[in-house]
């Protein structure tokens, strides 16, 4: 390639690169800046310290609250790990009916708001859920589901072993069927094949998923908080923040700790990935060859299916008979049922549905566009400072959403959008940037593991052709990551389309919120627990659906593209 | 100076309309009011409804934020401000915002309403924000969790101290809901600081959990997750309303403080403020917080005679909340030092204060009838032990104690010694390493027995 070529190849991703880094440095890097610059002030005389880090290291209950958070994070990866594989495997191995079935459903748990989760789970698995209550009246025994950090861990890796699954799924789609082939004619089969061929060619979703969980548990802040354990860190910030005021130093410097053990838990899985290379030329037609099961497999593996399903979405049944029941109290179902939450819900709060499809789809496309340009930028070019571009992005993670948005209400009040005369803190299109913002580093997870997998030999071949960078984008790369950006939008806009903690700060007025801002209104009252729940179950059945048709169309794309490969293949 | 000059400007325009008033009667309002308010929407679209069919011209925007979250918003919004009213429970919320100079006087004129309910003013005595229902704290349960458990109903709050309800019992904390606080200031005041301490901890020590929310206790108790929960009144009357098997008392020891509405200071919409505050007082406005889903005390005493049969009234039952006079002022001073102290003694050691107390519990029972001078020695140091507060009351309410955990320093000079993390450290130090003895203690005493 010509020296004139590089340089003109070189120019187009710059100034993309450089929209991305100006967008993260206006609506990340200045606000949270802004707000952890707090951490290093002393609280008396407010000059540069760190005797706040020293306070935080002899305290006793923060000590206790760092072990607790880690311990919860990676035994919710554990578990969420359980409950992802075999979904993931199954549903891509072998011929299995409803396989897209089994995935949109598999998805669900990440698009109920967390705290409506908890909600629901302790009704079915509390110490007088339903559960528990026949447990007791049949076995005289009780099994403490939810009892302190073991309720943290459960609903915990319930909500988010779809990061593990969606990233996995997409993973084993991408494997090339001709390493599967290679093994099998080098006499691998059954396990050793799993063990040593597909699962180490499915590493990157995996790694890609589990770190997301990690982090995402680690900082976390509904779920603790409505099981009410305090006793980790990130309640423990948001505790500090909400109850003595935004300018208690503790909270900060927890955020700061918050945001270390982020980067280091993200550090680990690059290394964890490093000097391999997993990109294959081939994209695999649909993945693995997929084969058939015997019928007593088959029944064993639908038997795990059905089982993990049926744990994973107990959320869902909770709230859907939450949704419908009268009176629900110390008793293993509701007194009555009615429909009358719906209508009234209807009647008063389509706004807030609306609302939530106009933020949730804006920011998961903000999202996807930016995840790909980034994952593009950092893998395929030689841009100065690229890295620091996938840094800061996938920073956003380790940020609390409190902070978040007690940062953008300091940065941006006294702003004044021109036109509508409004502080920008309260024009609703900040919603949309936070949650693009709280959302990237999916997207931008989806795009990398999509594009880690994808050969720069063919877009080699394509510009050898005599493509030019830009075609060879749109007509190579972005149709072949497409599996990954879809999972990425999908991510996005499903856990965008239920984020609580940054929204709750920002909405400046009642027809401006989002689903997720008024079931928590709804939940805050007695009468209110039945409008809430079929609240929650509408905005369920929204992105559900919305998932489903995503996945319809990946697997159309992807059996449209087979017999094309089995061509190229076969010459 | 621009902040001064419109404040000067609302002033005049405020008093010209006043003029204008009395003959016209009626005003046309601005088409819009934004109000600041923790209430749920339960409250807050029953009370829309109503003001808008009055006033058909006017929308009404609620923005719902929890109570400290609203004071932090008007706050961080003053130099910029959008709403026109504050509308929350906790009068110490109003007085935060009246200190910051961030609230407008005005004057009702709806007659009938009293000064006093129970022994506490209904309206601010400077006039920045009005009363317009009462709410008392007192104790819920759950009949089917006491029934099943087999657990009699408390009448007082040291009933709850009683070993039977041990783990049973849920309450929010004091930092987190500003309800809550009022409880525990409340009780402090009724029975003094050290006595007072006491019995919290006595009680806290038989909770199952601090909730992260006021909503939260009412919310165990409704779905069964625990039996007992220390609420305020309309989240227990209110619970009962909506069907749940609940039922709520008033313990002797309580305060009935009045729930309040204000006009934050250069109000966009300032006649439309004005006329809601005027609803709201009126009967008719007064009429619908007895609706099923709000129950609110009224404070105009007429509205009870459309009351459902057993409400409480606190114009007639002069027991409900006349016991203690409450001290809005000592309240205000140690506010913040409440908070800390009760989340470092109860929120973040309820582990360790919850085995220290089942400890005693089972030495006291195992002791019973018994004489063992020794046993009940160990038994009541253990006792004192739990009891501790690391502070005497004179150091709760010194103001330079208190600077430490000020929310805000007022300027980079002002000389504060003394971090609150520091303070804490301490604090917990001691809590902790007391509740552990006490837990030896008792568990020594119950082996001698």
């Amino acid at each position: 390639m010509s020296l004139e070529a590089m340089a003109r190849g070189q120019w187009g991703p710059a100034a993309v690169g450089l929209i991305v880094g100006l967008f993260l440095l206006a609506f990340l890097v200045v606000p949270v800046v802004n707000v952890i610059y707090v951490a290093f002030q002393d609280p008396n005389t407010g000059a540069l310290t760190l005797i706040n880090f020293v306070d935080f290291f002899r305290n006793n209950l923060f000590q206790e609250s760092a072990i607790n958070s880690i311990y919860v994070a990676l035994m919710s990866v554990v578990l969420a790990s359980c409950f992802a594989l075999p979904l993931a495997y199954f549903t891509t191995r072998f011929n299995f009916g409803g396989a897209i079935l089994i995935q949109t459903l598999g998805v669900l748990p990440l698009i109920m708001p967390p705290f409506v989760g908890a909600v629901a789970m302790l009704l079915l698995l509390g110490e007088n859920g339903s559960v528990n209550l026949l447990l007791d009246e049949w076995f005289g025994f009780k099994v403490p589901f939810m009892e302190g950090l073991n309720g943290v861990i459960l609903v915990e890796s319930i909500h988010y072993f779809p990061f593990i699954l969606m990233n996995l799924s997409a993973s084993l789609n991408n494997i090339d069927r001709s390493m599967e082939e290679s093994a099998q004619n080098l006499g691998a089969s059954g396990m050793r094949l799993f063990r040593r061929i597909v699962f180490p060619l499915a590493m990157p979703g995996y790694v890609a998923g589990a770190s997301l969980v990690f982090l995402k548990v680690f900082d976390d802040i509904g779920t603790p908080l409505l099981l009410n354990i305090n006793n980790m860190l990130a309640p423990q910030a948001y505790l500090r923040i909400a109850s003595i005021g935004i300018s208690d130093p503790m909270g900060y410097v927890i955020s700061v700790i918050l945001v270390i053990f982020s980067l280091l838990a993200l550090w680990t899985s690059f290394l964890a990935l490093r000097n391999k290379d997993y990109a294959t030329v081939q994209k695999g037609g649909g993945g693995l060859m997929k084969r058939d099961l015997r019928p007593w497999e088959k029944a064993a593996c639908y038997g795990v299916v059905v089982f993990i399903l049926l744990l994973v979405l107990s959320p869902h049944f909770g709230l859907a008979i939450l949704s419908l029941g009268t009176v629900w109290s110390f008793s293993v179902l509701p007194d009555a049922y009615t429909y009358a939450h719906y209508l009234r819900v209807i009647s008063d709060s389509s706004e807030f549905i609306t609302n939530t499809l106009l933020y949730a789809g804006l920011a998961a496309g903000i999202d996807v566009v930016f995840g790909t340009a980034i994952a593009y930028i950092v893998l395929r070019t030689g841009l100065a400072g690229r890295q620091w571009l996938d840094y800061a992005a996938m920073g956003a993670v380790a940020i609390p959403g409190v902070v978040l948005g007690i940062g953008y209400l300091r940065t941006f009040y006294a702003f004044n959008v021109p036109i509508i005369d409004k502080p920008l803190a309260s024009w609703w299109v900040i919603i949309v940037v936070a949650l693009a913002i709280r959302r990237l580093p999916y997207a931008l997870r989806a795009c990398m593991a999509a594009l880690q997998q994808l050969s720069v030999m063919l877009e080699e071949a394509a510009e050898n052709l005599g493509a030019t960078k830009g075609r060879t984008i749109y007509r190579v790369v972005v149709p072949l990551m497409s599996g990954g950006i879809v999972a990425g939008f999908i991510t996005s806009f499903a856990t965008a389309a239920v984020e609580l903690s940054t929204t709750i700060m920002l909405v400046s007025q009642e027809s401006d919120a989002p689903l997720a801002f008024g079931i928590y209104e709804f939940m805050q009252s007695a009468a209110g627990r039945g409008p809430g729940a079929a609240l929650g179950i509408i905005a369920v059945v929204i992105v559900g659906v919305a998932t489903y048709v995503s996945h319809r169309f990946i697997q159309r794309k992807e059996t449209r593209q087979t017999p094309d490969m089995a061509i190229v293949a076969g010459v | 100076m621009t902040n001064r000059k419109t404040t000067f400007w609302t002033i005049v325009f405020g008093l010209a309309l006043a003029v204008l008033a009395a003959p016209l009667g009626a005003v046309a309002l601005e088409k819009k009011l934004v109000i600041v308010t923790s209430y749920p929407p339960d409250t807050t679209t029953t009370v829309k409804k109503a003001f808008e069919k009055k006033h058909p011209g006017v929308k009404v925007e609620m923005l719902k934020k929890k109570t400290t979250a609203g004071i932090k918003y008007l706050q961080e919004t003053a130099s910029n401000n959008r709403s026109d009213m504050f509308w929350a429970s906790a009068p110490d919320a109003f007085e935060v915002l009246k200190g910051d100079n961030l609230l407008q006087k005005y004057k009702v004129k709806i007659k009938g309403i009293p000064k006093n309910v129970g022994a506490f003013p209904i309206n601010d005595p400077e006039g920045y924000y009005k009363g317009f229902a009462a709410s008392g704290y007192g104790i819920m349960w759950n009949t089917r969790y006491l029934k099943a458990k087999k657990l009699p109903a408390p009448k007082t709050w040291a009933d709850l101290a009683m070993p039977v309800y041990h783990g049973h019992v849920g309450m929010s904390a004091p930092s987190r809901s500003g309800t809550t606080h009022l409880t525990v200031e409340t009780l402090l005041q009724g029975k003094g600081w050290e006595k007072g301490w006491a019995e919290w901890k006595a009680i806290a020590g038989n909770f199952k959990t601090v909730t992260e929310r006021s909503f939260g206790v009412p919310d165990g108790v409704n779905s069964g997750q625990f039996g007992l929960g220390i609420v305020i009144d309309f989240f227990g009357l209110s619970s009962e309303a909506s069907g749940f098997p609940v039922k709520f008392i008033y313990p002797p020891v309580t305060t009935l403080v009045p729930a309040n509405i204000a006009i934050v200071k250069n109000a966009p919409h300032p006649k439309a403020a004005a006329a809601f505050i005027e609803f709201l007082l009126s009967p008719a406005g007064q009429e619908v917080l007895l609706d099923k889903k709000i129950r609110r005390l009224p404070v105009n005493p007429a509205t009870y005679a459309k009351a459902p049969k057993d409400f409480p009234n606190p114009f007639k039952d002069k027991s409900i909340g006349s016991a203690v006079k409450f001290d809005l002022q000592l309240s205000k001073n140690r506010y913040n030092v409440i908070n800390s102290l009760f989340d470092v003694m109860v929120t973040y050691r309820l582990n360790d204060l919850r085995a220290a107390t089942k400890a005693i519990q089972t030495a006291e029972a195992q002791m019973g009838g018994k004489k063992n001078m020794a046993a009940k020695k160990l038994i009541d140091e253990a006792k004192a032990l739990v009891a501790k507060v690391p502070i005497t009351a004179a150091q709760a309410s010194k103001k330079e104690f208190n600077a430490i955990f000020k929310k805000k320093r007022k300027k980079a000079t002002t000389k504060v010694t003394g971090r609150q993390a520091e303070v804490e450290r301490e604090w917990d130090a001691q809590v902790k390493a007391n509740y552990a003895k006490a837990r030896a203690l008792a568990e020594k005493a119950a082996s001698m027995l």
